[in-house]
């Protein structure tokens, strides 16, 4: 379990994050939304141990967070050119010398059902194409948590689909979460378990999907627009 | 197998109701129509969670609800089969027979249509087949 505890960041001057309280439990896949520049990304990296909170505690497992526990999570940065001078079996060779939990033999699995041409070289592939190799290489590491910002941003549909896929192949839900954000609510919400939503740095709803469709009769867009627009401070 | 009916990679849902439920609705469907037979070995839950674009728990909730209404027996170690009791696949369809009616007769009367009415198109679809 990872726990957020009145959790906040700042930027200078300018505050990114207010007060979050968030638990993850294991074993759930959950999308967080938000509009642009409402926070999702600073938060991701403060779960993901890269970034520190101003103030409040996170805990995994009720330790103390801080770097070194990014070995309990694979954290995928939202970043298109990601080690460019690399072709996708040397970014594994990569990942293999950083993580002592990455499996090369898992990386390449997955890049070939995601059909990636591991020998060319990141800068030379397709957009598409990058995002399928980031997305193997995160899902080579074996870690309680993925943390994924924008996994599937500017892909096109097909890419999405086929990485939502391997997402659903390539983790084992009796043991693993994934905490992602996204902008494409409508295509990834079938695999979501629950949705937080921010807006100017603070969490204005969170829900289980199903609980959302059964109590609403909307589905995770019309009501996260809903909730946007109601919880104006 | 389940699903055999869709080729397309992902289910489309509706927003108006729960995904677990609406599958739930399409495996009924599918056994009713006979497109799954009693015996018949179902995908294991991480398989129809990838076949349909749905998260593994989701897919779970959606065995565990048909296990509940006794349409599906699993076996430990072999996985989950249809159930061989044609009777409980009797009751399915008479239950569903009337909830479909129910609900056509609900909406009726929310247009203010009168049951007479009704009767009388539905014998002349029947006559003009």
């Amino acid at each position: 379990m990872i726990q957020l505890q009145h959790v906040s960041y700042n930027y200078q001057r300018q505050e990114v994050l207010k007060d979050i309280s968030l638990s993850f439990p294991i074993g759930q896949i959950i999308g967080i939304a938000g509009e642009n520049g409402s926070g999702k990304s600073t938060l991701l990296k403060i779960i993901a141990g890269i970034q520190r909170p101003r103030k409040g505690t996170i805990s995994l497992y009720d330790e103390s967070l801080s770097r070194r526990h990014a070995a309990d999570i694979a954290y995928l940065p939202d970043m298109d050119l990601f080690y460019s001078f690399y072709t996708t079996k040397e970014l594994f060779t990569f990942y293999a010398s950083q993580f002592s939990d990455f499996s090369i033999h898992k990386a390449l699995e997955v890049a070939n059902f995601l059909e990636v041409d591991v020998d060319v070289k990141l800068k030379k592939l397709s957009k598409g194409n990058r995002g399928r190799a980031k997305m193997a290489a995160t899902l080579g590491r074996n870690t309680a948590y993925y943390v994924m910002d924008e996994p599937f941003s500017g892909l096109d549909p097909i890419v999405r689909e086929s990485l939502i896929k391997g997402l659903i192949r390539y983790t084992n839900m009796e043991e693993q979460s994934i905490i992602l954000s996204t902008h494409e609510l409508h295509e990834v919400e079938p695999i979501l378990d629950q949705l937080i939503v921010l807006k100017q740095g603070k969490v204005i709803a969170q829900d289980d999907l199903e609980t959302i469709r059964f109590e609403t009769n909307q589905d995770a867009v019309s009501w996260m627009k809903y909730v946007t627009k109601e919880k104006v401070n | 197998m389940v699903g055999e009916g869709g080729n397309e990679m992902t289910q489309h849902f509706t927003r108006d109701k729960p995904i677990y439920s609406q599958l739930v609705d399409i495996i009924c469907g599918d056994i009713l129509k006979g497109n799954l037979q009693p015996g018949d070995k179902m995908l294991s839950v991480r398989e129809y969670s990838l076949e349909v674009g749905v998260n593994v728990n989701t897919v779970q909730r959606v065995y565990k609800e048909l296990e509940m209404m006794g349409l599906t027996d699993t076996k430990r170690g072999q996985g989950t089969f249809i159930t061989t009791e044609e009777g409980r696949i009797q009751h399915l369809r008479e239950d569903m027979k009337v909830e479909l009616v129910t609900q056509f007769i609900q909406s009726i009367a929310a247009f203010g249509f009168s049951k007479e009415e009704i009767i009388q198109i539905l014998q002349r679809k029947e006559e003009s087949k």
